[in-house]
């Protein structure tokens, strides 16, 4: 016993002593520190990992040089106008819980003293984590929350690059309505079902205020609780409303208890559109063939490859790294340190001011984002980017395949989904 | 109206007699020891696991991997008693609060470094499908599950009623000092005690992988919940716990389907509030 620690200790003494000395090297360069709070343990512990990935994929590409990328700074090593300096990304652990995202927020601008933040993915994360860098006076950017209230709240440093839920949503009921005219189908009844917290509930309010603009009517307002361990009353509730359509807004672990009770208990609407959870990266691997056919919200998917050859670089540069596919989440999360870095890069300082008004002259073309966006460019008032616009996707055989708008459609929807004792 | 209700009492039962379960291994570490486990959900969801990969390397169906998770939790149980636990049955009470406290981050952080914190669940088990009764939906591992929690509470509630050292356990969560004096040896009714506790977590977790995703903070609502259900039906009784399982299980359905599913929690947390007020011992403590 006492043999062997006495042959580890220096082993790991070696190792600390070179993790110090290798730190020191990197101080020693120009470096600027961004924070990033993403749930890296805890219930979507597997979506911020996801999240990380892009982040750390988008980093690599700003920091080294990539001639043949189409993106702002790949093909200079770092950024130029600032020495070349280097991005270095300090990620924090929220759990997924608000009260943390504040707390790493103003831990890492005040202990780390990061220059500009960026995450939570989770809405409620995204906003408490946010009023942090606003009293702090930190530039905000974050791509991979969706809830339409954060770019409601006239803040001064934080922007939004992705679309919100009021736009995943308009675009969902367009689909319905493209539907409509394209099969010869009507729908007459909704149902909203959707976790409680800031994402799920605004969703919520949004199918409930455009529902009847659209002729349709909501048949049950369902909301939960994402940690349920069992949605069978919930699941109950919507056998009784019978909609027509359902519109689903959750994270991951509520998708795979949904779509396991959908099947248990013989649930046969003519669909399910669906937001977030069934397009995580872990939602297919759990539920394998019940996922098929759920119409999800995306704003990117391999396929785009075919019209936008950037995304298949860009998914080999992610396959080569990580051994898997490119996912919805670590696309918008991999936006977000571009645009802070091409802001730094034009106001030629991490001053937070003089990065903000760089934030507001964006102006990044289309064919340099991952998506198929005009653009980002960002509202003078509320900071969200005027140029992101949403997809549909739908899981067919085991693929997330795009099926809307129409006209860029990789095949054509499967509509109504088939019922489930009929699958295999 | 009334097959929405019967199904819905159905799904009550079915998720309440697992919830009984869970609960029981807790309440009786509690009732003999005096000790919280915090850990009990990460038990829970280690079990899990294990079923998992005895699946996925083995091929071996959950239904079998129950005597492999009863086995592993119970000599995990053992193991935590003597080296930890018992360590600190004599220190101060903090000690003895904060010790399973850490046991359940080590565990769960444990798991996932190991297994990556990406879902899990098995593939293809043996018992899958819903028999349907006209419109009743009945979903085939919840039901053999059921049936099996209360084999296990049946059998659990004989041992300690018939058998010498379930008399001896008993008789040390009555009266610690007393059952000295009767010569029972008390530290090894605790030793056994935790390790039943932990066997009894480890047959619900074999249960639940039939037909739940498995990922390292599973345990989390599961564990909360069951804490409830240890107050509810009487800190330590096992009797107790059976009962509070299967209402706490029936509450949150039939509170879910008529009132607002997002309540569905508040609703059973509320139960317990309103219990404890009037009965603070729980239904059957002492």
């Amino acid at each position: 016993m006492h043999g062997k620690r006495s042959r580890i200790l220096p082993y790991a003494l070696t190792l600390l002593l070179s993790l110090a000395l290798t730190s020191a090297g990197v101080a020693a360069d120009k470096v600027i520190k961004v924070g990033a709070v993403y749930p890296l343990t805890g219930n979507i512990a597997s979506t911020g990992l996801d999240c990380r990935r892009g982040v750390e994929l988008a980093v690599d590409i700003i920091n080294g040089k990539y001639p043949d990328l189409n993106l702002p700074l790949a093909k200079d090593a770092g950024l130029p106008n600032l020495g070349g300096a280097k991005l270095e990304i300090v990620f924090a652990d929220t759990k997924g819980e608000p009260k943390n995202g504040q707390a790493e927020a103003e831990r890492l601008v005040t202990q780390e003293k990061v220059v500009a933040m960026i995450g939570a993915y989770q809405s409620s994360v995204t906003k408490t984590a946010s009023q942090a860098t606003e009293r702090l006076k930190i530039p905000y950017v974050c791509s991979d929350s969706s809830s339409p209230a954060l770019t409601e709240r006239d803040l001064k440093y934080f922007f939004r690059v992705s679309p919100h839920d009021a736009i995943f949503v308009r675009d969902q009921f367009n689909f319905l309505r493209d539907l409509e005219k394209e099969r010869k189908v009507k729908f007459h009844t909704i149902a909203a079902l959707y976790e409680n917290t800031e994402f799920g509930s605004n969703v919520g309010k949004q199918i409930l205020k455009v529902a009847p603009e659209y002729g349709y009517r909501v048949v049950a307002d369902v909301s939960y609780a994402a940690n349920a361990t069992d949605v069978t009353s919930e699941v109950g509730r919507l056998i009784k409303a019978s909609p027509d359509v359902v519109m689903h807004a959750s994270y991951i672990t509520d998708a795979i208890l949904f779509t396991k009770t959908f099947k248990e208990m013989g649930f046969n609407p003519q669909g399910i559109t669906t937001f977030a959870g069934y397009i995580e990266p872990g939602y297919l691997p759990a539920v394998k063939g019940d996922g098929n056919y759920f119409v999800i919200r995306s704003t990117f998917a391999l396929d785009l490859a075919k019209r936008k050859p950037l995304v298949a670089k860009v998914n080999e540069l992610f396959k080569k790294k990580y051994g898997i596919d490119m996912s919805e989440n670590a696309a918008r999360s991999f936006t977000a340190p571009f645009v802070l870095a091409d802001a730094m890069n034009r106001a030629k300082t991490t001053e937070a001011e003089a990065v903000v008004k760089a934030l507001l002259s964006t102006d990044i073309p289309g064919d340099q984002v991952l998506y198929p966006w005009i653009g980002i460019k960002f509202d003078p008032q509320s900071h969200q980017n005027i140029y992101a616009q949403g997809t549909l996707v739908q899981i067919q055989n085991l693929q997330y395949v795009t099926v809307w708008p129409f006209d860029s459609a990789a095949a054509p929807v499967i509509w109504p989904f088939p019922p489930w004792k009929s699958r295999k | 109206m009334s097959e929405q209700l019967i199904q819905q009492l159905v799904n009550g039962l079915l998720i309440g007699f697992l919830y009984s379960l869970i609960a029981i291994g807790l309440t009786m570490i509690w009732g003999v020891m005096n000790i919280i486990n915090f850990a009990h959900g990460d038990f829970l969801m280690l079990s899990m696991f294990i079923s998992f990969w005895l699946y996925t390397l083995y091929g071996l169906d959950p239904i079998f991997s129950i005597p492999v998770c009863t086995g592993l939790l119970f000599l995990l149980g053992l193991l935590i008693y003597k080296y930890l636990v018992s360590k600190v049955m004599t220190g101060p009470a903090l000690a003895q609060l904060v010790v399973t406290f850490g046991v359940s981050i080590f565990i769960a952080n444990a798991a996932v470094l190991l297994w990556t914190p990406d879902f899990k669940m098995i593939e293809k088990p043996l018992l899958t499908g819903t028999w349907s009764f006209g419109t009743i939906q009945l979903s085939i591992p919840k039901v053999v599950a059921s049936a099996g929690s209360v084999l296990v509470s049946l059998a659990l509630f004989l041992f300690l009623r018939k058998s010498k050292t379930g008399k001896a356990i008993l008789a040390t969560e009555m009266n610690r000092n007393s059952a000295l004096l009767m010569g029972v040896n008390t530290d090894r009714v605790n030793a056994l005690s935790f390790a039943i506790g932990s066997a009894l977590v480890g047959i619900a977790g074999a249960f639940l992988s039939m037909y739940y995703y498995i990922y390292p903070g599973v345990g989390g609502t599961f564990g909360l919940i069951s804490f409830c259900i240890v107050a509810l039906g009487g800190f330590g009784s096992i009797e107790g716990a059976f009962i509070a399982g299967i209402l706490i299980g029936i509450v949150q359905t039939l509170g879910g389907y008529f009132f607002d599913p997002a309540y569905k929690y508040a609703i059973v947390f509320a139960l317990y509030l309103v219990t404890v007020w009037i009965r603070p011992q729980g239904l059957l403590g002492w």
